[in-house]
């Protein structure tokens, strides 16, 4: 089973994904790691704010809003 | 091994005759922490549903069997070890400010990511006692946990409790007595770090272990448990809906405290009125000097009842309401809406929180700042805070719109609608100095990036009505009613020496006043407006009182009792629509209160931030004062 890997960024309200890595600098990283976001971890899309940016995802039963600058950085295998 | 159970177990003792036990109390940000602190201690501190609402510690007291356990509070933190200043705080405690036991509170409706936090703190812990809340919403919601499973699994006690209705808070005083007096727990949970090397893969390991645990803890028997949640999210958040319900929701606010403070601040003040007769009759009775009950009746009595009457009804509505939207959870998707607009001017989203409390007062929003985890937004946010304005700016603004803007004084529903709709460009103008300041300030002063921002969006909770009002009158209504009457009752005998005493045959706040007025009147206000809001630097709510009193001063000296009485006084000493505009925007933007300067002083630690703050309102408000007189004296 080969899936697409794309950014985060890259997908739409409604999709699932798998994470797989983040490309950011070691601060922003460690705030990801923290609220959850490892390897593996499944995130979907929730929510757009009125200006597109940032957007809400599912994250491990919480829901956390990330900006467009960070979610390019992440990347995911789309399920 | 025996040998340390007894030895522990007579420090229990020793300890249960007077010596009090400590509590660190830790947990994610937004789980009901302050409820539980609050309903142990019965120390009224406030809690709100927002992110980070906790920022310094509150420390409380409650005994349970004669024993006095002290507790504290820590800041809500998502972890340890991410670097920032809330998270050291917390850290610090629990390491070594060695607590007798930490009491770690998560939320039922998502354990696992609660979960990471409470696996940092049992690794660096020695007595833990798990406490999972708010399992009334995780029922609803299909969330089933089995806390024996979780309670095996962490080596920790674990008690549910449902803060809000006070269930389950006697088992967890117990269980808390019991675990201070026992030998540290043998079985907590400890993750094998070995072969790690960066934080990075320990924090990997604290998620994997977290995950491992909710997997056999937590079981979900609805698949779209969280259904009404997305719902209401896409109504307060979507491109469509979002910003106008936002607008749409503090409009209402604004009118309803509008409309329903007209009357009781008019019963107030006629009280107040009728009250007076009976002292001055007093002061008379027993023969006191003029310049005697000038100070006290018409110096501090006058001064401390307008900010009671005008202050007290706007704000016993305000709050309530207002507190009612931050219970409800709607708080943190208002950061959501704003957060692009915000960074684009180089700020961060949760500003707009801040920006909120701001609305409250100045001085809790730079406070509250401490939410914006990078430093150079935190500081833009501080020094941007005043641009909204204060619940002691809000009832001079309404007055001057009601009076000036709105076509003369009247209480129907379209005057109020309109008065409220004034009310709300005033305040978008301030977000909007707020957002060109903050651009200005990221460009020059503090450049830079912007940096991580993760923004929790927590789930919606039914606000406790009954509960929402007497705590947000208590704590906020009289919190700021009593800070205004203490500045109220000094500032009132200084305005009346100010308005009595004479140099020649001029009174003092005639003799400043007249020196401030070539100035004033170049920015469409005069001299003892300018005065006033000189002599208000302590107190943003006696501005009006000052201005009130100096005119009434120099002429004779009327009672007001209503609105257009009041007309008519700003109106002989020559207001006009233009002073009325100009006196709005001053007071939008000028230089912080005393309060507000001394917190953000301590907040920020720099003279430069504090000169900052100090000058950057009052230069922009001197420029769009004098822009707007001077275009409005070409129009009008």
């Amino acid at each position: 089973m080969n899936n697409e890997t794309v950014y985060l960024w890259d997908l739409s309200v409604g999709e699932k994904a798998k994470v797989q890595n983040i490309e950011t600098s070691d601060f922003i990283k460690r705030r990801m790691l923290d609220m959850g976001l490892i390897k593996g971890t499944y995130i979907e899309v929730l929510q757009k704010s009125p200006a597109g940016d940032p957007v809400a995802y599912f994250i491990r039963g919480a829901v956390i809003a990330l900006r467009d600058e960070d979610t390019k950085k992440i990347l995911v295998e789309k399920i | 091994m025996t040998q340390n159970i007894i030895q522990y177990n007579t420090q229990g003792c020793a300890e249960s005759d007077g010596i009090k036990k400590t509590i660190a109390l830790a947990g994610n940000p937004n789980v009901g922490k302050s409820t539980i602190f609050n309903s142990l201690t019965g120390l009224n501190q406030h809690t709100g549903n927002w992110t980070g609402k906790t920022v310094s510690n509150a420390i409380g007291k409650y005994t349970y069997n004669n024993k006095i356990f002290e507790i504290v509070d820590l800041p809500g933190t998502y972890s340890l070890f991410a670097g920032s200043a809330e998270e050291e705080v917390a850290r610090d405690y629990i390491q070594s400010g060695d607590p007798d036991a930490v009491v770690i509170v998560c939320d039922a409706t998502c354990l696992e990511r609660n979960l990471n936090l409470a696996l940092q703190i049992i690794n660096i812990s020695s007595r833990v006692i798990l406490c999972v809340n708010l399992m009334d919403e995780a029922e609803k919601k299909g969330i089933k946990i089995d806390c024996d499973e979780l309670s095996l699994q962490l080596g920790c006690e674990v008690v549910s409790v449902i803060a809000r209705s006070e269930k389950g808070l006697d088992t967890l005083k117990a269980k808390v007595e019991e675990v201070c007096g026992s030998p540290p727990q043998r079985f907590l949970k400890r993750l094998d770090f070995s072969g790690c090397t960066t934080e990075e893969e320990r924090t990997v390991k604290y998620v994997s272990a977290s995950e491992e645990i909710a997997q056999k803890c937590v079981s979900f028997n609805k698949a779209h448990y969280d259904k009404r949640d997305r719902i209401l999210d896409r109504l307060f958040t979507s491109r469509l809906t979002g910003i106008p319900i936002m607008l749409l929701l503090l409009g209402g606010i604004f009118w309803l405290t509008i409309v329903g403070a007209n009357y009781p601040s008019e019963l107030l003040s006629r009280f107040f009125g009728f009250l007076q007769v009976h002292i001055d009759a007093f002061f008379e009775y027993i023969n006191s000097p003029l310049w005697l009950s000038g100070i006290l009746v018409d110096g501090v009595y006058k001064t401390v009842t307008w900010v009671v009457s005008v202050m007290l009804p706007p704000m016993a509505i305000f709050f309530p309401l207002f507190t009612l939207l931050e219970d409800f959870g709607y708080l943190p998707r208002v950061a959501f809406n704003l957060d692009k607009f915000f960074r684009k001017s180089g700020a961060d989203g949760k500003a707009a929180l801040t920006m909120c409390m701001g609305f409250g007062c100045n001085a809790c929003g730079v406070i509250g700042c401490r939410i914006i985890s990078s430093p150079r937004e935190r500081i833009i946010a501080m020094l941007t805070n005043s641009f909204v304005p204060c619940n002691g700016r809000f009832p001079t603004l309404i007055a001057i719109i009601t009076m000036f803007l709105i076509g003369g004084v009247g209480s129907s529903l379209g005057n109020s609608l309109l008065c409220a709709i004034v009310l709300l460009l005033v305040i978008v103008l301030g977000v909007f100095i707020t957002l060109t300041a903050s651009r200005f300030l990221s460009k020059t002063v503090l450049k830079g990036e912007s940096t991580c921002f993760t923004l929790e969006l927590p789930p919606y909770r039914v606000p406790q009505i009954g509960k929402v009002i007497i705590r947000s009158i208590l704590d906020r209504t009289l919190f700021v009613l009593g800070r205004a009457v203490t500045v109220a009752v000094p500032a009132g005998a200084i305005i009346w020496i100010f308005a009595n005493v004479s140099i020649g045959n001029n009174t003092l706040i005639n003799t400043v006043a007249d020196l401030l007025n070539p100035f004033a009147s170049a920015i469409g206000l005069d001299g003892i407006i300018l005065l006033a809001f000189i002599l208000g630097f302590p107190a943003n709510e006696i501005v009006f009182p000052i201005i009130l009193m100096a005119y009434l001063s120099k002429g004779s000296l009327t009672e007001y009792e209503s609105l257009s009485q009041l007309h008519n006084l700003l109106l002989a000493n020559g207001w006009t629509v233009i002073t009325a505009v100009c006196t709005m925007l001053f007071s939008l933007c000028h230089f912080p209160c005393s309060t507000t300067m001394i917190s953000i002083y301590k907040e920020t630690k720099s003279k430069k931030y504090t000169a900052i703050a100090f000058f950057l309102p009052l230069g922009i408000g001197i420029l769009i004062c004098f822009v707007t007189k001077n275009v409005l004296s070409l129009v009008l």
